[in-house]
């Protein structure tokens, strides 16, 4: 008969950590998500989710039970990745003169008429992921789960451990930041 | 050009990606044999913890003793000790047979 969450839990608290790979098991796919939205090469992706399971086996004696075994270990997830925001902020000082020709066209397409530039082209995809990577940590782990992943300002709260007042601060900032970045990118191009 | 409305385009952009959840392969392998690696230096650590404790105890207890011994007042010179008082109280029957007429 197959466990339940809290049994493994409890068995992994008693010592018997091979009860902990079926948790491995069940939410990597989770944390695997989670990671690529903050981290593009595979062997970057790959670390963070080493690291959030072995913090969630290293903390789990301050798992109380009173959420979801999940909701802790996205808290856990989202936290991490914020770490290795911080700690790899490399590539922000970049221009935007490299830009591909496929992202060009599809600004020019833009400044022509933006309701021709379509939302769902890879070229739009790309111009986001580099107007992300420029975003200051704080800025960038807002803008994914506010305005990306459509989260309510408490849940971001909660996932983060920031104040709510906080994050309202940190995301009227943010979209500050994100319309900075974008000013500078249109004025790279067109002036 | 509209910044507001190119964020809107882009971020609607980034919505449109669809999260891509492919694990490594034997990844779960990797874990559970690094956890398991963890676990036999965390046993180890709670002797080592434990042992610690148990030493920094035993020096506390030799410093108070030490400072005990150091800071009591000596014992006037003309008391005897208690092998002495001891002595007297055992052999005191004695010495009154003793002194008896």
């Amino acid at each position: 008969m197959e466990r339940t969450e809290a049994e493994l839990i409890a068995a992994v608290l008693k010592g018997d950590a091979a009860s902990f790979e079926p948790l491995v098991q069940k939410y990597s796919p989770r944390v695997f998500a989670t990671a690529r939205r903050y981290a593009r090469r595979d062997s970057e992706v790959e670390d963070i989710a080493q690291e959030v399971w072995l913090k969630a086996f290293d903390k789990l004696k301050s798992f109380r039970g009173e959420a979801p075994f999940e909701h802790w270990l996205m808290r856990m997830t989202v936290r991490t990745c914020y770490d290795f925001l911080r700690g790899h902020q490399r590539n922000r000082e970049s221009s935007f003169s490299e830009l591909s020709e496929p992202e060009n066209d599809w600004l020019e397409r833009f400044v022509a008429a933006p309701e021709s530039a379509s939302d769902d082209a890879d070229a739009a995809k790309l111009l986001i992921e580099r107007v992300m990577e420029k975003l200051s940590p704080p800025a960038r782990l807002v803008i994914t789960l506010l305005e990306i992943e459509d989260r309510s300002v408490k849940e971001i709260a909660e996932l983060t451990g920031w104040s709510v007042p906080l994050v309202k601060v940190r995301a009227f900032r943010a979209r500050a930041e994100m319309r900075k970045i974008l000013a500078k990118m249109t004025k790279d191009k067109y002036l | 050009m509209k910044l507001a409305e190119l964020q809107k385009k882009l971020i609607a952009a980034a919505r449109t990606e669809v999260l891509d959840d492919r694990v490594p392969y034997a990844f779960k392998k990797r874990i559970t044999a690094l956890l398991a690696s963890r676990v036999a230096p965390q046993n180890l650590d709670l002797w080592v913890r434990g042992l610690w404790r148990a030493a920094i105890s035993c020096v506390g207890v030799a410093m108070l003793c030490g400072a005990w011994t150091l800071f009591t007042p000596a014992a006037p010179a003309s008391s005897t000790d208690l092998s002495q008082d001891f002595e007297n109280t055992l052999l005191a029957s004695v010495d009154q047979g003793d002194q008896a007429p």
